[in-house]
C-alpha cells in the first residue's frame, strides 16, 4: 500500500490561530467555551466557542496584503476569512504548491456560510455563496487551485471523512497532494437547531462524564496537507494509513444503540492500516458530551475490544464544531504525535458510560505511534481513520 | 476490474426513467409536492416515513426506490452496498424553512423535525434505513453534475473491495427544480437479467449521458 504524509496542519478556533497556539491551550486545560449573551446568536445566553473576531479581521488583512487581492476584505464572509487563515497557515509550513494540476482542495462544511440566510446579510454578499461550491470557489481562486474543488457535506463526519477521501484519491494516483480543510461558523440557525432538540448543555460540555447533558457549540476551522511524498525536513513521519465510513441504518437522528456499525468502521481502519489494535496508543473519539453518543462510542470501542487504549474527547475545549471537528481534532491528534502527549479531556470527571474505556484525564506524556480518529453523525453516519509514525 | 451500471433511475422535467423505460410522465410540473405525491401513489409504494421526509430525501428515497425495485439486494453480502451521491443546493431547501422559523423574535419555533433535514446526507440515511445498507456512504457537491468525481470514488471504493456494488448519483432540489439520477455500479459479472436493459460501463461518458436522457431522446411508453 502507498504511503499518504501528513506534511503540515492548522487549527483555527476560540484558543487560538495555529496548531502551537491551541495545542499550548490544550495542554494547559483551558477551555475556549464561554457564555455568550448576543441576541444575534441566541434569545438566551448559551455557551458557545467563538472565535475571536478583532483578531480575525486583523490577521485576515496581513494575508489578503501577503496574497495581494485586490478584493476589499468586506468581500469575505467570516467563514471563508477563517478557511483563507488556516488553509495560509498550513501551506506555508508544507511545500505543496495550489497552482499544481496534481493538487486538490478538499473542503469539508456542513453549513458552510449559512449566516447568509440572515437578514442583517443578504444585502451584503451575493446571494449565491450561501451554495458550498461557491464557498469553495472563493477559496479556489484565492489560493489558485488548479482542480475543481472536493466537497464533503456529511453531517459530523464530514471531516474525517474528507480525510478519507483524499487520501484514497491520493492512492488512486489522481493526485500527489490534498489540501483537506474544513470549516463551521457558529450560527443562530444551527445554535436554534440545536436547542429545538434539547441537546444544548446549560454549562460547558462534559464528554463521557455521568453528570453529562449535551453538547457544547463552537466554531472553527481546520486544515491537513497531505500528500504522496514525505516533507523534505525529515522530521517525524506521520503517515495517514487507513479509514473506513458505515451508517447505522437505524435513525436519522440518533445514533447505533449497539456501536456495532463504528465498531465496524473502527475495524475495517485498522485491517486497512495493517495494525493489530495491541499496538494502538491513543484513540480521538467524537465525544460530543450527548448521553447517546458517549454511550455509543464507548460500546464500539468495547466491540473492538480496544478498551485499554486512552482516549479522548477535545469537544469540552471547542466546543462541537460540526464540519470541523473531525480536521481539528486530527490537527490535534497529529501534534500530540510530534509532542508525544495527550491531552485530557476537559469536562470529564467521573465516567458516564456503560462499558468500561480509558478516558484521559490528565495531560499524558508517553510515545505516541499509532492513533485512531473516530466521528458519527446526524444520518446514522460513522467514520473512523488510523494515523501512525513512521 | 471493469465496472458497469447496471440499473438506473432517472427523475426529471416530469419524466421518470427507470432502466430506458418511461414509467411516468406530467405535462406539466405544478408543484414538486404533487409531482413526487402521484409518483408515490403511481408506484404503490407504502412507506409512512416518506411523508415526514423533506424535499431532498423524498426525491432520493424515490430514485433509489425505483432503482432497487427489481433488484435483490439480497445478493450484496451486509455493508457491502455503498451510496455515494452528489447536489449542488446541499439542503437548502429546507435550510430556507428552518430560517424561516427563526426570522421573527416574535414567533420564533424551530423545530427537530425540519432542523434534522438541513443536513444534505441525511437522504442517504433515510436510503440507508430504508434497504438496510451499513456499508460506505459520502455525499458531494458540486455545482453542476460532475461526473468525474463520482466515477473517481465510486471506483476507488469498487476497486479496493471496500464494496461489492455502489448506488451513485445526483439529487438536487431547490423549490420545484428538481433532477435525480441513480444507478447501480457493480463489478462486471454475468448479465442481470429481466431489466431489458444492457448495462453500461461505468464510466464518465455515460453517467453524463445517463443525466442527459431526456434532453437528447423522445420516449414512449
Amino acid at each position: 500500500m502507498k504511503s499518504v504524509y501528513v506534511l503540515s496542519e492548522n487549527i483555527v478556533s476560540s484558543l487560538g490561530f495555529t496548531t502551537d497556539e491551541n495545542a499550548e491551550q490544550l495542554v494547559s486545560g483551558i477551555s475556549g467555551i464561554k457564555m455568550h449573551d448576543d441576541l444575534n446568536l441566541s434569545p438566551h445566553p448559551v455557551p458557545l466557542s467563538l472565535v475571536d473576531t478583532s483578531r480575525l479581521e486583523s490577521k485576515f488583512q496581513i494575508v489578503l496584503g501577503q496574497y495581494g487581492k485586490n478584493q476589499k476584505p468586506g468581500y469575505y464572509t467570516r467563514l471563508e476569512k477563517m478557511l483563507i487563515l488556516s488553509i495560509t497557515d498550513a501551506l506555508e509550513r508544507s511545500s505543496v504548491k495550489p497552482e499544481n494540476d496534481k493538487v486538490l482542495l478538499v473542503l469539508s462544511t456542513t453549513k458552510g456560510n449559512i449566516d447568509l440566510l440572515e437578514d442583517r446579510f443578504t444585502a451584503k454578499f451575493d446571494h449565491k455563496r450561501i451554495y458550498l461550491w461557491a464557498l469553495a470557489s472563493v477559496l479556489r481562486d484565492f489560493f489558485g487551485f488548479a482542480n475543481t474543488p472536493l466537497i464533503i457535506s456529511n453531517a459530523c463526519i464530514s471531516g474525517v471523512m474528507a480525510l478519507i477521501a483524499a487520501s484514497r484519491l491520493l492512492r488512486s494516483g489522481q493526485y500527489h497532494a490534498a489540501v483537506v480543510t474544513g470549516g463551521d461558523i457558529a450560527t443562530e440557525f444551527v445554535i436554534s437547531g440545536f436547542q429545538s432538540f434539547q441537546a444544548l448543555s446549560p454549562e460547558p460540555c462534559k464528554p463521557f462524564d455521568l453528570h453529562r447533558t449535551g453538547l457544547s457549540l463552537g466554531e472553527g476551522c481546520g486544515t491537513v496537507v497531505l500528500s504522496m511524498n514525505p516533507a523534505e525536513d525529515g522530521n517525524d513521519r506521520i503517515l495517514l494509513m487507513g479509514g473506513s465510513v458505515s451508517n447505522d441504518a437505524n435513525h436519522i437522528s440518533g445514533p447505533s444503540r449497539t456501536g456495532e456499525e463504528l465498531s465496524l468502521a473502527i475495524n475495517k481502519a485498522m485491517e486497512e492500516s495493517g495494525l493489530y489494535s495491541e499496538v494502538l496508543d491513543f484513540i480521538s473519539a467524537h465525544g460530543t458530551a450527548t448521553p447517546y453518543n458517549d454511550e455509543m462510542e464507548a460500546k464500539a470501542i468495547s466491540l473492538s475490544k480496544i478498551n485499554e487504549v486512552q482516549v479522548n474527547s477535545l469537544k469540552g475545549y471547542w466546543g462541537h464544531t460540526l464540519g470541523a471537528s473531525g480536521l481539528m481534532e486530527a490537527a490535534a491528534l497529529i501534534n500530540s504525535m510530534k509532542t508525544n502527549r495527550l491531552f485530557k479531556t476537559l469536562g470529564f470527571e467521573e465516567p458516564g458510560v456503560s462499558e468500561r474505556i480509558n478516558v484521559v484525564s490528565e495531560t499524558i506524556y508517553k510515545p505516541v505511534n499509532a492513533c485512531l480518529k473516530m466521528a458519527s453523525g446526524f444520518g446514522g453516519c460513522n467514520a473512523a481513520l488510523v494515523f501512525q509514525k513512521a | 476490474m471493469e465496472k458497469l451500471i447496471t440499473a438506473y433511475a432517472y427523475i426529471g422535467e416530469g419524466k421518470v426513467v427507470v432502466n430506458k423505460r418511461l414509467i411516468f410522465f406530467q405535462e406539466k410540473i405544478v408543484t414538486f409536492a404533487e409531482f413526487i405525491k402521484a409518483l408515490y401513489k403511481q408506484e404503490q409504494i407504502s412507506y409512512p416515513k416518506f411523508y415526514k421526509m423533506d424535499s431532498l430525501s423524498k426525491l432520493g428515497f424515490m430514485s433509489a426506490e425505483l432503482l432497487l425495485r427489481h433488484e435483490n439486494t439480497g445478493r450484496f453480502k451486509t455493508g457491502s452496498l455503498a451510496v455515494v451521491l452528489a447536489d449542488s443546493s446541499s439542503s437548502l431547501e429546507t435550510d430556507l424553512l428552518h430560517q424561516e422559523s427563526i426570522r421573527n423574535r416574535s414567533a420564533w419555533f424551530p423545530s427537530p423535525s425540519v432542523f434534522v433535514y438541513t443536513l444534505a446526507n441525511i437522504v442517504i440515511g433515510e436510503i440507508c434505513i430504508r434497504h438496510n445498507l451499513k456499508g460506505e456512504t459520502a455525499f458531494l457537491i458540486s455545482e453542476k453534475f460532475n461526473a468525474a468525481q463520482l466515477q473517481a470514488l465510486v471506483s476507488e471504493l469498487l476497486d479496493n473491495d471496500r464494496a461489492e456494488a455502489c448506488i451513485c448519483g445526483w439529487v438536487d432540489i431547490l423549490g420545484n427544480t428538481f433532477r435525480a439520477l441513480t444507478v447501480l455500479v457493480e463489478k462486471a459479472k454475468e448479465e442481470p437479467a429481466g431489466t431489458g436493459f444492457t448495462a453500461l460501463p461505468f464510466s464518465e461518458a455515460s453517467l453524463n449521458e445517463l443525466m442527459n436522457l431526456t434532453e437528447t431522446r423522445t420516449w414512449t411508453n
